[in-house]
């Protein structure tokens, strides 16, 4: 194993089709119009040196180190600068250039420390590379003058000096290091799209400046990294690299916090993580990261992390630590014991969408064929769970049509109920880039998001009052077929025209005008019209939607309107369009796909078919239960009435994820048995029994499945600091249990997958090796993947139309609860924030605020900063406001990230009429001054600081 | 299940969605759907209710449960 070096060619490759040759060298070299001379010289193998160039960014011609000479041509042209033409003669070495470039070298050395051997970037370091690769031999300016590189120069301060900023938790700044070359200004601009960097100043005194001038965190930056891989030099450089040193080997694998799936070479030093840095070949993120994936691993080794199995019998006892052995078999007894005392339905698990494909896999195979029924869900239910639902319905199966790469073939963007900046943030920057070249974007949402008005990006933004999401998509339907913009041959070749017709019909009516709905949606109806004329007409339309479609009582009938929409327009099967989910966690694709769900096999294929289900029977030679099992919301009712009585959750805080606190609370109290399997004593774990330590993926192999349906691999980086990674974990307990399954690698578990379910027929490790990752359907119709859906005909045949009529939910305002709360994320944490909140991510968000409209505040006299008590029908909490106007009067919003403000103690009962999925979106609330933590809060608290006492296992004698 | 409301609330849910499908698609869309995603306790649950008169339960919802209840036949609670 060595350190995977990606070759850098210096500028973005051309996506040209027509092919030009040229000699370079002596050399005939053939690549597509469009690419620089530098690009072509490193296809062929030359490295023409280079200071400001990279291929992550546009060339800029200002190092003068690239230059070459051309046949017939005057002067010395930057090859980065210079595109390739037919028949040219190039020279990249000459006793002219070697002289102009050492003359370059010199001047870049003669304002350069030379501190090599204690340097961050030692054995990193372009500019060392550079200098090496021109023969710079000596500086014959000096190092006395001018300079930016000493805080004093002949006793007396230097003005010119800047010292290191090092507010950022992860990188330095070191100003006095920096060549000037732009390159993170330019990554920061092309990459990332957040524009926090620019020049300032002008000749001597540029500087690279954050914001206006400010410190790192002060400034825009959204820490997201492409700045500290673009810099040549020590200016930018992560703080590992300058604790621990420079890697010795890497390995490729995936990101495991959200949806986007970003590929990343874990840079390693033995078994110590030195950095991660993401993987240009990864097809998901193309060389770029966010600030989770990119630093926030350190949770991996945080103190808090449990490491020895601990059982319990009373959840008033402490935590005994206790052997892998004594744990399973305390396990398997008290679920054993339940379902003799309550019946073989009377236990269930919940499988990880943080987990493997495997692991999911064997914790569903665990239930279904080892527990004898099918009450297995996971937590896609409390997000995706209408998109299974009205995808399959509408389509035939339960997925986003499109890979990522297909939105550089976007002209009109739709985002529904999704945030890309915060939470699917590599996405979002390949999208800005789109928007910056030209698309439009409608964003439909409550808020005024970081999506509607970024630098450079304007969006058509129509602020839907919560809930009401059904009758705006409706309307943007009525827009489309009164108007006549149906795209009719479409519809006619691909959907059923009969299905279409009532439809269209229904939508045409009066009462769904965007005129009439706007009383309930509060959308201006003129903005309205003019988003459905844009996505009809404006050429490739795509849709991105998240959580603020599902979570919703109407979540499903939401879906089913989108993919209503894509199909009246055409918008389906081909680069550029389609209805695209962004999923919240790494792997809620991939637990969807493994059978998670208690009425599906893996693949989407309901329990109750004989013939798929005698498939699985025969396998693990197990008689399966034909009936769907229990969803988590019925899972917790049945636990209070007292059916249910035993559960084992592998990954997932269901008691901070899960709405209506209180409501879950009693059900896990209820319950006789709770084995919670995880990293950290979550808050489930307040109410657990069995502990069973959990490993990160840096410490296991698997693969998992983002939102595009890309199957990548996880690779194990380390040891598992439990000592077992979660996967053999699930085979020791069902083990205990009586349940036999063998595997000696989780290769042998896909392979499984592979030979039961057809959409993953064509999957395998060699594969995944070969290829880097397939997106599913991968079979023998489509070997090497799928990157876009129902190209030529639907899954299920014709596309479906369905009726949606919308149904205002019962979540009600009125007189006591006045205000709509709807909830989301941060950037810099991550769901229940069990990863982020425990490592340097709380410096940008250390506790949850509530954003307040100022009318509102004024109202109630609260001011910005204040504690408020926010009340529901379903319980209270405190946290402090934020008063915003991204939010309309009469709509306050917070994140969930952190369990003492607990947001779900607020969220109430209600659900998706089809999948349960929990209304998150919509609770009508109150507010009020408040002086601190409510009694509820406290009592909370107490209860976790109780439950979390651990008595360590007594020394062997 | 012992709170017959709920799944009364949860039935009567289905039905508002395909109440806009006319009668004849509807009742025969809530039946296939609680079919298809209620656990055995839970149809065992909402079918007692509607022995005892099926209060509360919109008329497509009370027509679909019966239907699917002559076609079920469910394994004994063990």
């Amino acid at each position: 194993m060595s350190l995977i070096e990606e070759i850098d060619f210096g500028t973005p490759a051309s996506k040209s089709t027509t092919m030009v040759t040229l000699t370079i060298d002596g050399n005939e070299v053939t690549v597509p119009e469009g690419t620089s001379i530098m690009r072509a010289a490193m296809d062929a193998g030359h490295q023409i040196p280079k200071l400001c160039a990279t291929d992550m960014v546009d060339a800029f011609g200002s190092c003068r180190l690239c230059v070459v000479e051309i046949e017939g041509r005057a002067g010395t042209p930057a090859s980065c600068t210079t595109p390739v033409m037919n028949g040219l003669v190039v020279h990249t070495q000459s006793e002219r250039l070697k002289k102009l470039r050492k003359g370059v070298m010199e001047l870049y050395i003669s304002d350069h420390p030379l501190d090599c051997l204690t340097c961050g970037a030692n054995g990193d370091c372009e500019l060392q590379d550079m200098a090496g690769a021109v023969g710079l031999r000596e500086v014959r300016y000096g190092y006395e003058g001018e300079n930016h590189v000493f805080a004093k120069t002949n006793g007396e301060i230097n003005a010119a000096w800047m010292p290191k900023d090092e507010s950022n938790p992860y990188f330095t700044y070191d100003p006095s290091k920096c060549i000037v070359c732009s390159r993170c200004v330019r990554a920061c601009e092309e990459v990332q799209g957040t524009f926090a960097l620019t020049i300032s100043g002008r000749g001597f005194d540029s500087r690279v400046s954050p914001g206006m001038s400010e410190s790192f965190l002060g400034s825009e930056c959204v820490s997201c990294g492409a700045c500290v891989q673009a810099c040549p030099t020590a200016t930018l450089t992560e703080k590992s690299v300058i604790e621990i040193g420079q890697p010795e080997h890497s390995v490729v694998t995936t990101c495991a916090y959200c949806g986007v799936g970003c590929a990343f070479k874990a840079e390693m030093r033995g078994e110590e993580v030195v950095r991660m840095v993401p993987y240009k070949d990864g097809k998901a993120n193309r060389g770029h990261s966010c600030v989770k994936g990119r630093f926030a691993w350190g949770y991996t080794n945080h103190k808090e992390r449990i490491l020895n199995p601990m059982i319990r019998e009373r959840i008033e006892d402490p935590w005994r630590e206790v052997s892998w052995d004594e744990a399973f078999s305390f396990a398997a007894a008290k679920m054993r014991g339940i379902q003799k005392k309550y019946g073989r339905d009377a236990i269930g698990g919940i499988t990880s969408s943080r987990c493997t494909n495997e692991e999911t896999y064997l914790v569903q195979k665990l239930i279904r064929a080892g527990f004898g029924n099918n009450n297995v869900d996971t937590c896609a239910r409390v997000c995706h769970s209408p998109t299974g639902y009205g995808l399959a319905t509408t389509f035939g199966t339960s997925a986003g049509t499109q890979d990522f790469d297909s939105v550089e073939d976007t002209d009109v963007v739709v985002i529904i109920g999704a945030n890309p900046a915060s939470a699917h943030p590599v996405f979002a920057s390949r999208l800005k880039k789109r928007l910056r070249q030209g698309a439009k974007l409608i964003v439909i949402d409550p808020r005024r998001t970081e999506m509607v008005d970024s630098p450079h990006v304007k969006a058509l933004h129509l602020p839907l009052l919560p809930g009401t999401n059904v009758a705006v998509m409706t309307a943007l339907a009525h827009v489309i077929v009164t108007e006549g913009l149906v795209n009719e041959a479409f519809v006619r070749e691909r959907c059923d025209w009969s299905e279409f017709e009532e439809w269209a019909a229904f939508v045409a009516q009066p009462n769904n005008s965007p005129e009439a709905t706007a009383i309930l949606t509060g959308v201006d109806p003129k903005a309205l019209r003019e988003a459905a004329r844009l996505y009809a007409t404006g050429g490739n339309g795509a849709i991105y939607y998240g959580l603020g479609v599902t979570e919703h009582s109407q979540g499903s009938t939401t879906v089913i309107a989108i993919a209503n929409l894509a199909m009246a327009t055409g918008n389906i099967g081909r680069p550029g369009v389609g209805v695209n989910p962004l999923r919240g966690q790494n792997n809620v694709q991939g637990s969807c796909d493994m059978g998670s769900f208690p009425h599906e096999l893996p693949g989407y294929r309901h329990i109750a078919g004989d013939a798929v289900r005698e498939q699985f029977e025969a396998m693990w030679e197990v008689k399966l239960n034909p009936e769907p099992g229990l969803r988590i919301p019925n899972m917790f009712d049945a636990a209070i009435e007292g059916t249910f009585m035993g559960l084992y959750v592998q990954g997932e805080d269901i008691l901070q994820s899960d709405p209506n606190t209180t409501h879950v609370v009693a059900a896990l109290s209820a319950m006789e048995c709770v084995i919670v399997h995880d990293l950290f004593l979550n808050e489930t774990a307040n109410y657990a029994h069995v502990f069973l330590p959990g490993s990160s993926f840096l410490e296991k192999d698997g693969t998992f499945t983002n939102a595009e349906r890309r199957i990548q691999r996880v690779r194990k980086v380390m040891s598992p600091k439990n000592g077992m990674a979660d996967w053999e974990v699930t085979i020791a307990l069902a083990k205990a249990m009586g349940f036999e399954m063998n595997y000696s690698h989780p290769s042998e578990i896909m392979d499984e997958i592979a030979a039961l379910t057809p959409t993953f027929a064509g999957v395998s490790y060699a594969k995944l090796d070969e290829l880097g990752s397939v997106q599913w359907p991968c079979n023998e119709k489509a070997p090497e993947g799928t990157p876009v859906m129902h190209i030529d005909g639907f899954v299920r045949g014709k596309g479906k139309f369905v009726v949606t009529e919308y149904v205002a939910t019962d979540e009600r305002t009125g007189p006591r609860f006045p205000l709509l709360l709807t909830t989301g994320r941060i950037l810099s944490q991550y769901n229940v924030g069990a990863q982020t909140r425990r490592t340097e991510n709380v410096i940008w968000h250390a506790e949850d605020r509530l954003e307040i409209h100022p009318h509102d505040a004024e109202q109630r006299g609260v001011r910005d900063g204040d504690w408020v008590r926010l009340t529901s029908r379903a319980g209270e909490t405190t946290l402090r406001a934020e008063i915003t106007d991204r939010v309309s009067p009469g709509v306050v919003y917070t994140t969930f990230h952190h369990p003492d403000t607990q947001a779900n103690v607020i969220t109430t009962d209600y659900s998706d009429w089809a999948t349960n999925c929990p209304e998150y979106k919509v609770t009508a609330v109150q507010i009020s001054p408040s002086n601190g933590p409510s009694d509820w809060q406290k009592s909370y608290d107490a209860q976790a600081r109780q439950s979390r006492r651990i008595v360590p296992a007594e020394a062997a004698e | 299940m012992s709170s017959p409301d709920r799944l009364v609330y949860m039935a009567n849910q289905i039905g508002t969605f395909f109440r806009s499908q006319g009668h004849d698609k509807a009742v025969p869309g809530i039946a296939d759907h609680i079919k298809k995603f209620w656990d055995p306790r839970m149809k065992r649950a909402i079918f007692a209710h509607l022995e005892a008169g099926g209060a509360g339960l919109e008329p497509n919802v009370l027509e679909a449960l019966t239907a699917l209840k002559q076609t079920t036949s469910l394994p004994e609670a063990h």
